[in-house]
């Protein structure tokens, strides 16, 4: 019983992340050209839901966009054609990915930056704690006589 | 007493106590700066819509297109009607409800005789369009009816109503993503025009 459920369960999960919104009527016969329709359209952004593909959302657009994909490849566009077909029209933000370039340098190596900032505060850090250890005076007398009157209270 | 002897150390009998460190106050302040940073970034962020993508259009040439007028009209809309003067596109649908919302704006501004309104009817039924221009009242010089919604792709619609202030040249200057309001006719889309339409009479 169990197994059974889990099994339904996992089916489930499955099919709906092989779905996709793409329906039947979309689809192109020759399946080579389909899957790279699949493929392209996984990566480009629906505008009207922004944070779906075009794969996955059943916006009119999205639909409208697919069918497009499928029109541009068939007339023998190559991948790059096709990306750069939309691109042309709705600009780098339609590309779930965004292209390395001047204007997404900081968004690409802004990470990059931080965790080397912080690498830097931890590394000062913890040479000054270094150096602190290394300079360390000795107890005084005085202190001396303190700390044998509390070790033989212990 | 001496197993409990500190490991061996270079000791200096002579150095002075620790001195209050000005360094420590500066490490503890990086968080607070940071989160200030990302504080200021955020309320700048949410000032923003999101939904609001600039146009990559802005400067080139209108696309190519040609498209029959809607139901009923007579003048279609091609790219080669938007030469020679400086025109406003609109992109409208008859189930679209921000699109009844600026439609009266729309009228008024074609009473006033500044500059010709062309439409551009995405994804409509030819029966729908025709009602609503019918009913509503028809604003527009030309119209062209995008059945498919192809040519609105061209143009990098995404969400109706949007509207385009083309030049002289046939460029895209402007794009108004969403409804008009007055406020956006009186502060943005008209100052626009005027200034295209002086900028060909100065020359």
């Amino acid at each position: 019983m169990k197994k059974a459920i889990i099994a339904a369960l996992s089916l489930l999960v499955l099919t709906t992340s092989l779905a996709g919104a793409v329906e039947p009527s979309e689809m192109l016969k020759d399946s080579v050209l389909e899957q790279r329709a699949r493929d392209i359209s996984k990566g480009l952004r629906c505008l009207v839901c922004q944070n779906q593909s075009i794969d996955e959302s059943n916006a009119g657009l999205a639909k409208d966009l697919r069918i497009l994909v499928r029109d541009r490849l068939s007339a023998g566009d190559s991948d790059q054609e096709v990306l750069d077909f939309v691109v042309a029209r709705y600009g780098d933000f339609v590309l779930l990915s965004p292209p390395f370039k001047l204007a997404t340098l900081a968004l690409w190596l802004g990470p990059l930056g931080i965790l080397g900032a912080a690498g830097l505060v931890y590394f000062n850090f913890f040479r000054r704690g270094f150096k602190e250890v290394k300079t360390a005076r000795a107890l005084s007398q005085e202190e001396e006589a303190r700390f044998e009157k509390i070790i033989d209270q212990v | 007493m001496n197993t409990n002897a500190a490991p061996e150390l270079d000791i200096d009998d002579s150095a002075e106590l620790p001195k209050p460190r000005t360094g420590m106050i500066r490490i503890y302040a990086i968080p607070l700066i940071g989160f200030a940073v990302i504080a200021v970034a955020f309320a700048i962020g949410l000032t923003m819509d999101p939904r609001e993508i600039p146009s990559v259009l802005i400067g080139k040439k209108v696309p190519e297109f040609s498209l029959s007028a809607v139901q009923g009209r007579t003048l279609g809309l091609s790219d080669t009607d938007l030469r020679g003067e400086v025109s406003l596109v609109n992109v409208f649908a008859s189930w679209c409800t921000a699109c009844r919302q600026e439609h009266p704006l729309l009228m008024d501004l074609a009473k006033r005789n500044i500059v010709p309104i062309h439409g551009l009817n995405y994804k409509d039924k030819p029966d729908d369009a025709q009602e609503w221009l019918d009913g509503l009242g028809d604003p527009y010089t030309r119209t062209g009816a995008d059945i498919n919604g192809r040519v609105a792709i061209d143009w990098g619609v995404y969400g109706v109503p949007e509207t385009f202030v083309v030049d002289k040249e046939g460029r895209i200057a402007y794009k108004q993503i969403g409804a008009i309001t007055q406020k956006i006719l009186d502060e943005k889309i008209l100052p626009f025009v005027k200034r295209l339409q002086n900028e060909g009479d100065a020359k």
